[in-house]
């Protein structure tokens, strides 16, 4: 796959048809990619990698290199596709200066997940099919791909494009809802439970912002919690129910708007389940407004925007908000 | 040397929690290690290094300072209390343990902080050799040898048993009372040597750290490599939090009723208000940003304090960056590995 | 109390003066009405509301008042404003010293020297003007050029008229911006000034004053002659601690709270340009 990206990325710098290339940069490990754009064929050639880690979402970055002059060509896998046509939507990306070669996925595996099987000092990484060979400080181990995988993608809900100008590999199906089982389980907790259970999670808690900055729903230009007119400007918490309420806010905020991309758990530096919170809210509008995915279609009316004479009465929503 | 069979651990956590409040790296809910209050029945992690750093017990993410209450024109203070509790951290990584010296030199130098003063004064460190450093470790590059921690009893793991090294007399002190058993230094030494096989191995290791120091403000500070390095970093706080050497802090109030608390919280130079002012921001992109923080730890903080580097090498910034950005990866491309394969 | 570095002492505001529009010159003592602590001219000190902020001020009266302590504060943010509404009597915390001050004890002795000040710039100089005043014996001349955008917004008209004016040894040189009515003194920018009043280059040299002066007036005695070793000038950029703890205010190795805010031009080019 790697080298049909190359080849792809070459042939679209070469023919002029755009000016920049967004994807990934080896790191010092097989695991450790950084997103990065590229201009020339030369560094193009010694740095582009592509694999079962290449995970961070893309989409994000074309706010900024889609208001840049030129055309930008962007790798993107089936869940990023949501995240950018979403952004499209919101007036975000400029559709027009993004080519969009769109990656097929067979899902991104998590090195957290790796280090959490007690595997210590991974040096390399191979995928031999379904596993992966680990070349470690303390002698070859192995891992089953699936046994890998990042939650999102264990769950994934979609291999399908939302959005592509051209594709490698394949384009795949949505899957089904298998996803809001931990919503489930969550629900079927008493309101005391519940609680308890985020409030364990949100403790953790470090306040470092990764999950917004990362969020491609948290596009403001400058957002609330950093700017110190608002009021509500804070990096640390009055109280530890202040934390907790920072990412009920910011789920409510996206609400709508999240495509469920995974991305504020992948990069939680305290393993918070942050995007189980999303997942309700979606889990809810769906039952709600009917089902509505988040970046699927430029045309539908994301249902907090929009209102129908058959939309459940609020005190519908108030009476089942127990569960 | 003294030593304690290792399935009679929770007998010696026992014993010291008896003494002082006993932090060890436990895995918390998450299945991530964290200095963790000990507790009957706590087991010691298995991880490497706690994701936080214990720099945490020394300069906690939040401290209050000061309360006051205004009424009319006139101000009252109520000062909070310095910590005054004796505490034990075991487990504590020579990376880490080096980086409470890095600390020290920005709090204890004149005027020294109080809280992170009483909080070091109170603090007993026992450290832990790295029986199995990760591929994120890259202590040796700043001189730290994982194999002697330091701190006021170093600890090793071997042959099924744990060997205590008291290093100073509070370490010595510590001790003092606890039943362990007399040990000669045969085991430990076969543990370090092989710690020290396993360190020269690592690569990031192979890092050099020849192309940076107090004087090199000129060549680094404009060399256009930057700009890519910075490119894809999201400005969050991720590196700065988990890393144990990073200290930056602003001080904040809030308003509880009629009482104004003023407290003093981690801040990170990769955020954009760090050095915004009304009048004008003197870094205005995540570049500059992203810049400060390596020349700080790279440079600037050299130049100030003996030519002492203010990374550990701890490898926290390498497993957690959003983005995989990290002071290896700047180091390689700013001034290249030893052994270039 | 212990002597915590964070934790602010009481003080109280006295007097309030009002300079320009948008400057007040604030009196400060502690609570025992004596003032509050020694300092070198172009220290600064932390005044703070607790519920407002806390914020970094030069101090604008010289060390050789015995009585007080003054402050003259542009409204400019959060602090500022509320200042800007208090009236005499109203308690402040206040902590410090911070910062290297002037070296007039030293690099300044004998010296002839030139004072360059742009609007609220003057705040600092004006804490080494009347040191210099008070200890006349060990300077030289005396050049001060004060600009500001009019007559109005120049501040401490009153004792630039009536003592400064009238000193000898001491020659006084205003400007502003632009024409006004009842200003028959001399218009235009401080840069140009300087040039027009081309000084001998043997002066020791203070600019202080919004960045883009500083710039082109450093241009200014360059072009006439003066070494950078033989100009200073302050900086400000934000800060917390004002110890060279918190990390924010340094350019390069330098922190502007604890290594300024006083820099000698030369030292300056020493550090990388991100001020």
């Amino acid at each position: 796959m790697q080298a049909r990206l190359i080849q792809r990325a070459k042939e679209l710098l070469e023919s002029g048809e755009v000016e920049r290339v967004l994807g990934w940069t080896a790191g010092e490990f097989f695991y450790d990619l950084t997103p990065a754009v590229f201009t020339t064929v030369e560094v193009l050639e010694k740095d582009f990698r592509y694999n079962v880690f290449a995970g961070a979402n893309l989409s994000k970055y074309l706010i900024a290199e889609s208001r840049k002059p030129g055309k930008i060509a962007a790798f993107l896998k089936p869940c990023d596709s949501y995240s950018f046509l979403q952004l499209v939507k919101e007036h975000r990306i400029n559709r027009e200066n993004v080519y969009v070669v769109g990656v097929g996925c067979e899902g991104k595996c998590d090195m957290e997940k790796i280090r959490a099987a007690g595997i210590k000092g991974v040096l390399d990484v191979k995928q031999n099919g379904d596993t992966l060979v680990l070349d470690t400080l303390y002698g070859e181990k192995t891992m089953a791909v699936a046994d890998a995988l990042a939650e999102r993608c264990a769950v994934c809900k979609s291999k399908k494009f939302a959005i592509y100008d051209e594709l490698i590999g394949e384009d795949g199906e949505d899957s089904d809802d298998s996803r809001f089982a931990e919503v489930r389980r969550l629900e079927a907790m008493t309101p005391e439970e519940r609680f308890a259970f985020w409030r364990g999670e949100l403790s953790r808690c470090i306040r470092c912002n990764a999950c917004r900055n990362v969020c491609p729903a948290c596009s403001c230009e400058k957002c609330v919690f950093d700017n110190p007119a608002s009021g509500v400007e804070n990096k640390a918490a009055a109280s530890s129910f202040e934390e907790n309420m920072f990412h009920i806010i910011r789920a409510f905020h996206v609400a709508g708007r999240c495509t469920d991309c995974g991305e504020c758990s992948r990069v939680c530096p305290q393993h918070i389940p942050l995007h189980l919170l999303n997942r309700k809210l979606i889990s809810d509008m769906n039952e709600l407004y009917g089902a509505y995915q988040a970046g699927a279609d430029m045309e539908s009316r994301p249902p907090m925007v929009d209102f129908r004479q058959n939309d459940p009465e609020p005190s519908i929503v108030h009476e089942r908000g127990n569960r | 040397m003294k030593k304690i069979e290792k399935k009679n651990l929770s007998v010696l956590f026992e014993a010291l929690a008896a003494k002082a409040a006993l932090y060890i790296p436990a895995d918390n809910a998450a299945g991530q290690s964290q200095f963790t209050r000990y507790e009957a029945g706590m087991t010691l992690s298995e991880k490497l290094n706690t994701a936080r750093s214990p720099k945490d017990l020394f300069f906690p993410q939040i401290e209050n300072l000061v309360d006051f209450q205004v009424f009319g024109k006139e101000i009252q203070v109520r000062e909070r209390k310095a910590p005054e509790e004796d505490f034990i951290l075991f487990g504590v990584r020579g990376c880490d343990c080096k980086s409470f010296e890095i600390l020290d030199k920005v709090f204890l130098s004149e005027p020294a902080d109080g809280y992170y003063a009483a909080r070091r004064s109170h603090g007993i460190v026992m450290t832990l050799a790295c029986g199995a450093p990760e591929e994120t470790c890259f202590c040796g590059v700043f001189g730290i040898d994982p194999a002697a921690p330091g701190g006021d009893v170093s600890c090793y793991f071997a042959e099924d048993a744990l060997f205590l090294q008291p290093l100073t007399s509070k370490g010595e002190a510590l001790l003092e009372g606890i039943a362990l058993e007399e040990a000669g230094d045969e085991a430990v030494e076969a543990e370090k040597t092989s710690i020290r096989r396993i360190a020269d191995r690592l690569p990031l290791n192979q890092l050099s750290t020849e192309a940076f120091g107090g004087d090199k403000t000129k060549t680094l500070f404009d060399r256009p490599e930057w700009e890519t390095l910075a490119k894809s970093c999201i400005g969050c706080g991720t590196c700065t939090f988990v890393c144990p050497t990073c200290q930056c802090y602003d001080v904040k109030e809030f308003k509880a009723g009629d009482t104004v608390q003023r407290f003093r919280c981690w801040d990170s130079c990769m955020y954009s208000d760090f050095t915004m002012m009304s009048a004008g921001q003197p870094r205005p992109t995540q570049k500059e940003r992203f810049r400060q923080r390596f020349m700080h730890k790279l440079v600037y903080y050299p130049a100030n304090n003996e030519g002492l580097f203010s990374c550990v090498g701890c490898g926290r910034c390498v497993a957690k960056c959003p983005i995989h950005m990290n002071i290896a990866k700047v180091m390689k491309t700013l001034g290249g590995a030893q052994n270039e394969k | 109390m212990r002597n915590e570095p964070l934790i602010p002492m009481i003080a109280q505001v006295t007097d309030v003066r009002i300079d320009t529009p948008d400057v007040k010159t604030f009196r400060v003592v502690g609570l025992d009405g004596k003032k509050p602590f020694t300092h070198i001219p172009g220290q600064c000190a932390m005044l703070s509301m607790p519920g407002v902020g806390e914020a970094l001020f030069s101090i604008t009266s010289s060390p050789t008042n015995q009585d007080f302590l003054e402050f003259s504060i542009k409204k400019c943010g959060c602090v500022t404003n509320w200042l800007h509404e208090i009236e005499p009597g109203q308690q402040i915390t206040l902590r410090g010293p911070y910062g290297n001050g002037f070296p007039v004890d030293t690099a300044f002795r004998g010296q002839d020297m030139l004072f360059i000040a742009g609007g609220i710039g003057l705040a600092p100089l004006r804490s080494v003007i009347n040191y210099v005043r008070d200890n006349r014996e060990n300077y030289g001349q005396v050049d001060i050029v004060y600009g500001a955008r009019s007559k109005d917004d120049l501040v401490d008209y009153p004792e630039i008229m009536e003592q400064w004016c009238k000193e000898p040894g001491l020659s006084v040189h205003l400007t502003i911006d632009r024409e006004q009515e009842g200003w028959d003194g001399h218009v235009g920018f401080v840069p140009n000034y300087v040039k027009e009043l081309g000084f001998d280059v043997h002066k020791t040299a203070i600019i202080c004053g919004p960045p883009i002066m500083i710039k082109f007036t450093l241009s200014a005695l360059q072009e006439l002659g003066f070494d950078k070793t033989q100009v200073y000038t302050t900086m400000e950029l934000k800060m917390k601690c004002g110890l060279g703890k918190c990390g924010r205010c340094n350019i390069g190795t330098k922190y502007v709270c604890k290594d300024g805010p006083v820099f000698r031009c030369d030292q300056l080019d020493e550090l990388p340009d991100e001020y």
